[in-house]
């Protein structure tokens, strides 16, 4: 064999060529892939010990007499991952808080964050390894709309709760996935308020989308569509989330050119940015309309420094209208952002105060009442049938109640319009709730205040 | 081959060893070994063995995944009928894009497929009613016989397409077809004259190694449940072009271990990167750095990659126990264009 071989060789320097090839292919790609990073990795942050036996306390998996393990998959690098990146670690922050008072029902919770990168790929893997390995009691927090779409299907079938979802998708609250539950103010529901916005304050203009081409962006212009008179709307530009890669020229010329006087956006942070900065350099001045995703005055703001280079800010945003269902960071005076500002501040120390942290806050201290509904014999079902219960009664910072009922899976229902000045959000008129196709109404209810044990954190 | 086939008998009674001794999860990952050894074992004999650098096999998996979850939406075939349609019609499309691609070489040929591997996910994206946009299509697992766990049947389902697949590429590149692919990659013209049609040899490697890709892209929407866009990421066709190089071009056992280092890498790296204990998102970017590394140091140190390095040292550890000097040739590992006889067995 090994004589045979020797006689077929060929000349060194056509292996060495082909090799170089393949190494200018590889690195050119691996460049290529990086750019839209789809990484594949994983952090662990763990709140509690995680050391406990397993004895007669385990109610079901992931249960102990001392632990609770819950598991997420979010995006910590790549595209999506500047501001989404900081949601679970300010959830995490409540788990530490309520571990360090005592756990829920004498358990410490541990929570495994892992990164998806928003590749659903990934999270299918990471899902399967949360569940099947790290044995998890349920997936709580988990962000993106294709990345919980492709797992919803396994968690499901295997009766894990998928407990707030990250994402305004009209996919959440379906028979067939009883174990699911959204979070997020629908994304038809956003487009619907806003569009009624523009429709009462800015009657005859010409009106321009600029939107994700995913379930995201068609969702939100659905909204939009039934509130605006199609002849008003003079220009439909999208990108595409997994390429976006520099400023978005072509789409805000169209724009431009199409005479757009209000700009519809549907848009995550880094595409705002990346909307806003080409649109000032050709002197651009619409008035922007952003959905609530991507419209975070801190988040924006930093993107857009970073992206100019620090020759813009977030000053673009000034004048800019977009929507809210939970109070704005900018305002301190309110006692529930004083209260993340504590549990922040001693718990996820260095993290910024801005509408990721505030989310994942709000978010963390839902799933804490959960739990406590649950009670101390903690199963996954009744978990479930304790967020079907009591969910529309939970405390959180939402300015509308959450919708959760045996028939209906999504959170919050509703949103006030909110407008940006000087790198802050301030909520003005009345607080609007609607569903996918109901008529819009406005919200008479209360909002809830913050516990005492929150306020009281020093 | 009878050879092929005995070997392919054993494997399958380790496999069905190594899969009653797993959970559920690693059974998953076997599985998905599995299904990467196909595509990397059809990438390795069109870039190994036929000299043609594709970045397109992605774009093939996502064919063959579509295919699947088409035909499951709309029709109530078996399985294997679906899964039959996925192979045909990922393979004619190898005929289509190998026909221009034999006036393509070296990195003009990467080019083309990178073409592909970008913009034929977007024709689901373009027409969401048919392809399910975002959402994708739901693709059901077959439902095991008896008491089966779903797991382990679907990954023994993988497994056995996996080594049909290997018994049939070992048998076809010890063929008169794989002499040919390796004349035609070693000198197109010396091949030519010696009466090998060039042209249809090449569109026959691609056509080969785009049908593996459709096996393997089905048994990746039956691993994850759903077929959508985000599975078939110009990565996924960097990430197989990387294990193929790292496994050993040309290789059908190299093919193994760089499906075992596309499903376990990220894994390792990651855990190396956090154990610098730095914050996550240095840590997060830096096992894709490490991986990087491994995929250089690997080409400059073994360039025949894994298994090539395998066999070299085999070889050496060989001729020292028959205290035989070292043919001078055989100081260093071969190289790439080197590639030896593709074989189950390895070296």
């Amino acid at each position: 064999m090994n004589k045979d071989r020797h006689t077929k060789r060929e000349p060194r320097h056509v292996g060495r060529r082909r090799i170089g090839v393949v190494t200018v292919v590889l690195v050119t790609g691996l460049l290529a892939a990086a750019c839209s990073s789809n990484s594949s990795s994983s952090t662990t942050t763990t709140a509690g010990s995680g050391s406990s036996s397993n004895n007669g306390g385990a109610t079901a998996p992931g249960v102990t007499a001392t632990s609770i393990t819950i598991g997420a998959t979010t995006p910590l690098t790549g595209p999506a991952a500047p501001g989404y990146s900081e949601i679970a670690a300010a959830s995490n922050a409540v788990f530490k808080w309520v571990n360090a008072t005592g756990g829920v029902n004498g358990r410490q919770i541990n929570y495994i964050v892992k990164d998806d990168a928003y590749n659903p790929v990934n999270t299918v893997t990471l899902t399967r390894q949360l569940v099947q390995q790290n044995n998890i009691f349920a997936d709580v927090g988990s962000l993106g709309t294709p990345t919980q779409l492709a797992v919803e299907p396994f968690l499901n079938s295997n009766k894990v709760p998928q407990l707030f979802v990250e994402s305004g998708c009209n996919c959440w609250s379906q028979s067939n996935s009883p174990w699911t539950f959204g979070w997020q103010t629908n994304y038809t529901v956003e487009g619907k308020i806003l569009g009624q916005y523009i429709k009462q304050n800015f009657a005859g203009q010409k009106v321009g989308y600029l939107y994700q081409a995913d379930e995201f962006g068609q969702d939100f212009i659905k909204g939009l569509d039934q509130e605006l008179p199609a002849t008003t709307v003079v220009s439909r530009q999208n990108y595409d989330a997994a390429t976006l890669a520099g400023p978005m020229s072509n789409q805000i010329a169209a724009l431009k050119a199409a005479g757009a006087q209000v700009v519809a956006l549907a848009t995550v942070p880094a595409a705002t940015a990346l909307a806003l900065l080409p649109a000032a350099s050709i002197g651009y001045k619409p008035q922007w309309v952003a959905s609530n995703v991507g419209s975070d005055p801190p988040t924006v703001g930093a993107l857009l420094k970073s992206f100019s280079q620090g020759a813009a800010g977030s000053t673009l945003l000034d004048g800019m209208v977009s929507d809210a269902y939970a109070p704005p960071e900018a305002n301190t005076t309110n006692p529930w952002i004083q209260a993340i500002q504590k549990v922040l501040t001693k718990y996820d120390p260095g993290a910024p105060l801005d509408g990721n942290t505030e989310y994942g806050v709000a978010l963390g201290y839902t799933f804490i009442q959960a739990l406590q509904k649950a009670g101390p014999n903690l199963t996954r079902a009744g978990i479930v049938s304790a967020i079907e219960s009591s969910g529309s009664k939970f405390v959180t910072p939402g300015l509308v109640p959450l919708t959760y009922s045996n028939s209906v899976h999504f959170g919050y229902s509703g949103a006030q319009i909110v407008t940006i000045n000087g790198g802050a959000a301030t909520t003005s008129g009345p607080v609007y709730t609607s569903t996918i196709n109901g008529p819009i109404k406005v919200f008479t209810g209360s909002t809830t205040p913050p516990p005492a044990a929150l306020l009281n954190l020093s | 081959m009878l050879r092929h086939l005995l070997f392919g008998a054993v494997a399958a009674v380790g496999f069905y060893l190594l899969t009653s001794s797993l959970s559920a999860f690693n059974n998953f990952r076997v599985g998905e070994i599995a299904l990467y050894a196909i595509a990397l074992a059809g990438l390795s004999l069109l870039t190994g063995t036929n000299g043609q650098i594709s970045l397109g096999q992605g774009a093939f998996m996502a064919v063959g995944a579509y295919t699947l979850g088409v035909l499951m939406t709309h029709t109530h075939w078996p399985l294997v009928v679906d899964v039959l349609a996925a192979i045909l019609l990922s393979g004619a499309l190898g005929v289509v894009v190998g026909m221009p691609a034999t006036r393509l070489k070296g990195p003009y040929l990467a080019g083309m497929t990178l073409i592909l591997a970008l913009a034929l996910p977007r024709i689901a994206d373009k027409y969401t009613a048919f392809f399910g946009g975002d959402q994708g299509l739901t693709v059901t697992a077959p439902t095991p016989p008896g008491t089966i766990d779903p797991q382990r049947w679907l990954t023994w389902i993988e497994l056995a397409g996996a080594v049909i697949v290997m018994i049939l590429l070992a048998n076809l590149t010890r063929s008169r077809f794989g002499r040919s692919f390796r004349a035609v990659r070693d000198d197109e013209i010396a091949a030519g004259l010696s009466g090998i049609h060039v042209a249809r040899t090449k569109v026959l490697a691609f056509t080969v190694a785009a049908s593996c890709a459709g096996l393997a892209g089905a048994f990746l929407g039956l691993s994850i449940g759903v077929v959508n866009t985000g599975e078939f990421s110009l990565s996924l066709s960097i990430y197989l072009l990387a294990g193929m190089v790292l496994g050993g071009a040309g290789s059908l056992v190299g093919a193994w271990w760089g499906a075992i280092v596309i499903v376990f890498m990220p894994g390792w790296s990651n855990s190396i990167a956090n154990s610098f204990n730095l914050g996550s998102a240095v840590a997060a970017n830096l096992s894709l750095v490490i991986f990087g590394l491994v995929l250089i140091v690997v080409i400059m140190v073994v360039p025949m990659g894994i298994q090539g390095g395998i066999s070299w040292l085999a070889g050496r550890a060989l001729s020292l126990v028959r205290g035989m000097g070292q043919p001078r040739e055989s100081r260093a590992p071969p190289d790439i264009a080197t590639t030896p006889d593709i074989t189950t067995g390895g070296g």
